[in-house]
């Protein structure tokens, strides 16, 4: 795994680099940190912070995506959390908030799992019932109205920091190294990859496909709603319309950005993460250089594309899956 | 003949949440309502027929919503800044997306990629060009604009029956004539069905794949230009998640999204389901809009759990154990 990390991370890793001299270029002072109250303040932090709803999203769809599904729902169910984390702040303690928002989204990822694992329904389609009907939902929590707290406690968790880092990328860092302790310390990460190589070869060979199945949006639907409460407490508000409104979208595009097929089978969990630091990098990149933000639609499209050619069996030539898919196809 | 029973049901549903409708607001069944829930979701209906031949094929198309915003800011912009005749505008930008969704069906079909992240792409693409034309959302004040909104048919009751609305019902009747009577239609069914039994049956699967995504995407642009009928305006953020109303209006319409079953006037049933919704959410005044999203996905859950019990109910006798298998 370590030998394999490097050479497979190679182009993600040197994408990132571009992207970096090239805000360098655009912003001179990209690069400076400096310290401030304890804190370490500069655009780098920056990028780190504003890329950690993603980077906690791309961690539970990279593991969806590995067994060939997709979660459509992670931006509404950031939004169900957002709101009941900020309608329960100010009249109960951090635990009972993060219960009660981790809780809900443990829920919506179970019934996620279960349309797809034991009804036995297309993960696209699937999720996208909780995708219409969560921002709803969140709605219905909220009251339609934007929803502001002032518990010092939840807003620690947005704007504070621990050791110089902002809370949220110390929490993203820590649910990456523990979900890499989980999946990649023990078998799980072979099972999962297992299930989406093929289900049913795997069901036959004694794997619990529908147990890994159902796992793994219920971690999606905990790292989208760990995604929520952030994003609900850098604003102090939640705004049941907007939060997490396309961050779907990011996610799956970071997943695939850090090389991770959407035909399952592979994954790597540090490599969406770089992907949705690559994003993020992109974002502020073009927000410095004094481009509209609407530009970075444009150039997501783009990256999009030019990631999935470079992916799509047919165009890389690799001669094993090609292989594999003429099998099938004949 | 195979896709009657879903769409059965949801004209049952209709008719049943209608007479429900009508019974706590009277007023509900007159031609004035219905003349304009057709007008207000005439863009929807026309962009869901699109997607209805998507779906039947076994695809999908999340780029609708992002071409209608590009369509209204370019038609904005070519006949109010650019001084460009409105037929003429109609014409190119019809070109451009059907142009625009046989590039998109070429990349699904010689790359062999998903249909869903390669339209996601051109979801981001259009929408982003959208962006480039304008941020601001044009008023169109071309004669053609108030000629066209002013134009109406006189129904009995006082309803009115606008342009926009016969445009629509135009487009579905076309659409399901197109797909029931024609050779094309029978190739989406067989494309959906199984494209490596299509292939081998001599279905250009290529040619298929770029003119079905062609064809959602010129019904996208033509959606775009009604949308712009209808606000007289060209935004960019307009019909912002349209592509998530046309799949839920196509799957309450019995299709199923695995492709091979459906039918164009079941998508126009539901169609009419959600304006239904929402027509009754402005009746009663006290719910809220959100209302309208909760409706719609416990109607989907519905609907899809439904193809999903008749589908295993019809695989029953041939495997034993068909739940894991997607």
């Amino acid at each position: 795994m370590t030998a394999l990390l490097p050479r497979r991370g190679l182009a993600q890793i040197l994408a990132l680099i571009v992207i970096l001299a090239v805000d360098r270029v655009v912003s001179p002072q990209f690069f400076d940190l400096r310290l401030q109250d304890g804190r370490l303040f500069g655009s780098l932090i920056d990028v780190l912070n504003r890329g950690t709803p993603v980077a906690l999203l791309s961690l539970g769809m990279v593991l969806v995506i590995a067994t060939r599904g997709i979660d459509l729902s992670v931006g509404a169910v950031m939004a169900i959390c957002g709101a009941i984390a900020a309608s329960l702040a100010d009249s109960h303690g951090l635990p009972v908030v993060l219960a009660a928002a981790l809780g809900a989204g443990l829920v919506c990822g179970l019934w996620n799992g279960f349309l797809v694992a034991v009804l036995g329904m297309q993960p696209i389609v699937a999720t996208l019932i909780l995708m219409v009907a969560g921002r709803g939902i969140a709605q219905l929590i909220t009251e339609g109205r934007i929803v502001t707290f002032s518990s010092p406690d939840l807003v620690w968790l947005g704007n504070g920091s621990v050791l110089g880092l902002p809370v949220p990328v110390v929490i993203a860092l820590g649910m990456l190294i523990l979900t890499g302790a989980v999946v990649r310390g023990s078998a799980l990460g072979l099972l999962i990859e297992a299930t989406g190589g093929n289900a049913r070869a795997s069901e036959l060979a004694g794997v619990g496909t529908r147990a890994m199945i159902l796992s793994v949006y219920v971690w999606c639907g905990v790292c989208a709603a760990l995604a929520g409460v952030i994003a609900a407490a850098d604003i102090m508000g939640a705004d049941a319309n907007n939060a997490g409104l396309w961050l779907e979208l990011d996610a799956i595009l970071a997943v695939v950005i850090g090389g991770t097929s959407l035909f399952g089978g592979r994954f790597s969990l540090v490599l969406a993460v770089l992907g949705a630091l690559i994003i993020q990098t992109m974002n502020t990149g073009i927000l410095l250089s004094g481009y509209p933000p609407e530009f970075n639609l444009l150039v997501k499209a783009v990256v999009v594309l030019a990631v999935l050619l470079l992916q799509s069996p047919k165009f890389s030539g690799l001669a094993g899956i090609a292989a594999r898919l003429r099998r099938t196809k004949a | 003949m195979k896709g009657l029973p879903p769409v059965l049901i949801t004209a049952i549903v209709l008719v049943a949440g209608f007479a429900l409708c009508a019974m706590q607001f009277p007023n509900i069944a007159s031609t004035r309502v219905v003349g304009n829930l057709l007008t207000d979701n005439a863009f929807l209906g026309i962009v869901a027929t699109g997607m209805t031949f998507v779906i039947i094929s076994g695809g999908i198309d999340l780029s609708v919503g992002s071409v209608i915003g590009f369509t209204t800011v370019f038609v904005a912009l070519a006949i109010e800044r650019w001084g460009v005749p409105p037929l003429v505008a109609f014409v190119a930008i019809l070109a451009l997306s059907a142009a625009f969704g046989a590039a998109m069906g070429a990349v699904i079909h010689v790359f062999d990629l998903p249909p869903f992240i390669v339209t996601l792409a051109g979801m981001f693409l259009a929408r982003g060009a959208s962006f480039l034309l304008s941020t601001e959302s044009v008023p169109i004040t071309a004669p053609v604009y108030s000629t066209v909104s002013d134009f109406a048919l006189r129904m009995p009751g006082g309803g009115r029956l606008t342009a926009i609305a016969i445009i629509m019902l135009v487009i579905v009747i076309g659409g399901a004539l197109l797909l029931h009577l024609t050779r094309f239609g029978a190739n989406v069914y067989a494309l959906g069905g199984s494209r490596v039994t299509a292939s081998l049956m001599g279905v250009a699967v290529g040619k298929m794949t770029v003119k079905i995504y062609m064809l959602s995407s010129l019904l996208a642009g033509i959606a775009g230009i009604v949308f712009s009928f209808y606000t007289s305006a060209g935004y960019s953020l307009s019909a912002v998640g349209v592509e998530l109303d046309s799949i839920a209006a196509v799957v309450i319409g019995g299709t199923l999204l695995t492709g091979g079953q459906g039918s164009v006037i079941g998508t126009f049933l539901g169609v009419l389901i959600q304006g239904m919704i929402q027509t009754y959410i402005n009746f009663d005044g006290t719910l809220s809009s959100w209302w309208t999203k909760i409706a719609t996905g416990v109607l989907l859950f519905a609907f899809i759990a439904l193809q999903q019990g008749l589908v295993a109910l019809a695989r029953r006798p041939v495997t034993k154990s068909a739940g894991a298998a997607s």
